[in-house]
């Protein structure tokens, strides 16, 4: 979407998030719930750890054979009658999309909710070629109606509050009679979408998982709208990145699970489709042709630095931002970024460059809570560091991820030189220690180190150091 | 990381090194003297080594590796791995038991690395664990609040240590504030590079601790408290957090420092 293109905003944005109490109660509000959800569902002692390991086990084993079960999925999807595509970047992606449009005609699309499609930003692309895409989750549809991005990879809508929500549809919704009632509003959706189901010429999901076994596209979903758009348009395009492929259809039960107990605390969503194929002779419905598309886009880079490949166990739960004390402060759209909140930061990097997202690396104090409640364990906090060791290297690597040594300045670098010789040479540090608290009086006359609503820290009168060597003098 | 592997602890050692962290060298070097008499008084010699700085978490968690790592280096090879290490702050022992043997593992010899990392407590967790300790409350009756870092929490998983010893103190009523695993918003360059971010957080912090009305505000570990009191005395707050180990030796053992 428009504002997803400058991550490197993030202060600036973040800024007017934290200013916004109405924002801010908003998501305090939201992440509040569902952290109680998740841990409800996870209250058995010991229950979550255990599925967590299965989960982690998983999605390590299947990454290390990615090639092979991708491989394998195309040959099993192609015997199942479903058309399998490449895509090495967004821009590919996109052509895909609408060569496949293109071919069958269609001119009226619906789209279940697709965090990849936001990636790729196919929205803009098909309005680009006059190809109406209408998104049919009803996150989504607010805030396509907004004209804004999600906030959430799970609850896009979930910075929106209901008269916002009302004043939207009175806009935008012909014959909308002004009502904050949620069953009013969310009925006054239904309407528009079932209408739009039954005359779009082509469907557009994502993909939660997909088993590489038998060619079976899994797909999760509250509304029942991933149904209408795999089914009741004659063309169906599911759009998938390539790490999320699983070996077998054993794979699924534990890897469901966390997903909708992390992400809602749900034990099981309204909704689990699995499509293998098109619509068979004997079938009473069903779209006629089905087409994957598989999306690298960033992914193979953080494949190939062993480093980075945990961040490819992701699920794409939303359990780290529900849990972050970053993101319950400044909202999803200060990052503007597609994938927000802490696995963002991780993702991001790979998708725009260190560069353009070197704010987001440190914007954490990697306090770690994300990776405590991540299902499939990926240590958020070890990869921020690593970023943020990336972005600070004297030159870049060869085949690096892209912005690489992007953030060393000159005057950072010194100070950490400056740090590292007081450090390592006792004498030194002991000498500098004792002119800081010889001269602490000073420090509340020095320029605010971190802002105006906090004191600058005082140091003591005498270091330890010089209390031990007291010590040892009188004993 | 959710789930900690459970530690098994070894007997009490006759020496042990006190790591007091450059935080508490400079900020409140009378925790680090408590904290050495507490040790002392269970019959346990402590080795304090004049070389000792800091250990390098600044530079780590800011990116500066290579810096990190040098200083890593000069106070690692300061010990002698039979020795336990104690130190007074989740976060520098976090660093010294979980960061070190990565950060060092081209430069230093992994055996000795994973024996050091094998011996680095934190110093509640060494009392509570190790010296079975058993805190006699001499002080009046009093509520005091506790926050714990999220390095004691999350990575050496010792909050509920920290808790287990304080709860000794029977005239001490112990609170948690609400939101208490959150995290304070100090995380070292975090606090500076993202100040608004990192003042939302310890304005929040702050309110819950003060909503507790307890008369003490309690950590073991020295950055929190750097940010919170910093905090607390701009908004001239009566709350200011001192480290448990000052704490701890005023009520049970000699009264001032």
């Amino acid at each position: 979407m428009s504002q997803h293109i400058h991550p490197q905003h993030f202060k600036q944005q973040s800024k007017v998030a934290l200013a916004d109490p109405q924002l801010r109660s908003s998501f305090r509000n939201a992440m509040d719930y569902l952290q109680d959800k998740r841990a409800q569902s996870f209250s058995e002692p010991g229950s979550f750890e255990q599925l967590q390991l299965r989960g982690e086990a998983i999605r390590k084993r299947c990454l290390n054979q990615l090639p092979e079960l991708l491989e394998q999925l195309e040959s099993s999807c192609t015997n199942n009658g479903i058309v399998v595509h490449w895509a090495e970047d967004a821009q590919q992606a996109r052509e895909i999309v609408s060569g496949i449009l293109a071919e069958e005609n269609a001119k009226t699309v619906v789209k279940g909710k697709s965090m990849l499609s936001e990636e790729i930003a196919l929205n803009e692309h098909l309005a680009a070629l006059n190809i109406e895409c209408l998104e049919s989750d009803m996150g989504e549809y607010i805030v396509q109606l907004a004209n804004e991005a999600p906030s959430h990879i799970i609850m896009p809508a979930i910075h929106k509050r209901k008269q916002e929500v009302a004043e939207l549809f009175a806009k935008h919704i012909d014959g909308f009679e002004y009502t904050e009632d949620v069953d009013s509003l969310i009925k006054a959706a239904r309407e528009v979408l079932r209408y739009k189901f039954e005359h779009a010429d082509a469907g557009i999901t994502g993909v939660n998982f997909a088993v590489a076994q038998t060619g079976t596209l899994c797909l999760v979903e509250n509304e029942g709208n991933g149904r209408m758009t795999s089914t009741v348009p004659k063309v169906h395009i599911a759009l998938m990145g390539i790490e999320k492929v699983v070996e077998s259809l054993n794979d699924i039960p534990p890897l469901l699970s966390l997903l909708t107990r992390s992400a809602t605390g749900q034990a099981i969503t309204t909704y689990f489709n699995m499509i293998s194929s098109p619509r068979q002779s004997e079938d009473n419905d069903g779209p006629n042709a089905v087409h994957l598309v598989l999306v690298d886009n960033g992914r193979s880079q953080a494949y190939s630095d062993e480093r980075y490949r945990a961040s490819l166990q992701c699920i794409r739960c939303g359990a780290c931002m529900n849990h972050c004390p970053v993101y319950a402060r400044v909202g999803g759209h200060s990052y503007a970024s597609v994938y927000p909140g802490p696995i963002g930061k991780i993702i991001s990097p790979h998708l725009l460059g260190l560069e353009a997202t070197g704010d987001l690396v440190t914007a954490s104090s990697l306090c770690g809570a994300c990776e405590s409640v991540c299902p499939v364990n990926i240590p958020i906090p070890a990869l921020l560091r690593e970023l943020r060791s990336d972005a600070k290297l004297p030159s870049a690597s060869e085949q690096a991820l892209k912005g690489q040594a992007s953030h060393r300045s000159w005057l950072e670098e010194s100070v950490w030189v400056i740090f590292r010789i007081i450090m390592t040479k006792p004498v030194l540090y002991r000498g500098l220690s004792f002119f800081v608290v010889r001269f602490s009086f000073l420090m509340p006359r020095l320029p605010a180190i971190w802002g105006p609503q906090r004191s600058n820290p005082k140091p003591s009168t005498k270091t330890l150091h010089q209390l031990m060597r007291e010590r040892k003098k009188n004993s | 990381m959710s789930a900690i592997p459970i530690r098994l602890y070894p007997e009490q050692p006759k020496q042990v090194y006190l790591y007091a962290s450059c935080l508490v060298d400079m900020f409140d070097p009378n925790a680090g003297i408590a904290a050495l008499q507490i040790l002392e008084a269970q019959g346990i010699e402590v080795l304090w080594l004049e070389q000792q700085s800091c250990c390098g978490q600044p530079a780590y968690t800011s990116g500066y590796t290579d810096s990190a790592m040098k200083v890593a280096k000069q106070q690692f090879e300061l010990f002698d791995t039979d020795i336990p290490v104690v130190v007074l702050s989740g976060s520098c022992a976090g660093m010294l038991r979980k960061h070190y043997p990565s950060l060092l593992e081209k430069e230093c010899d992994s055996d000795a690395l994973a024996k050091f990392s094998n011996q680095v407590f934190e110093w509640g967790e060494f009392l509570l664990n190790i010296c079975q300790i058993k805190l006699l409350d001499k002080g009046e009756t009093t509520k005091a609040v506790v926050h714990n870092s999220c390095s004691a929490r999350r990575e050496m998983g010792i909050a509920e240590t920290t808790m287990r010893l304080l709860k000794q103190m029977d005239k001490v009523e112990l609170v948690e504030p609400k939101y208490a695993s959150e995290c304070c918003g100090f995380g070292g360059s975090f606090a500076k590079r993202h100040q608004d971010i990192s003042l939302a957080m310890v304005a929040d912090k702050a309110k819950h601790l003060l909503e507790t009305q307890a008369s003490f505000l309690l950590s073991a570990d020295w950055g929190c408290l750097l940010n919170i009191n910093s905090y607390l005395e701009q908004q001239q707050s009566g709350m200011r957090g001192q480290h448990i180990a000052t704490f701890i030796w005023q009520r049970c053992y000699g009264g001032e420092l």
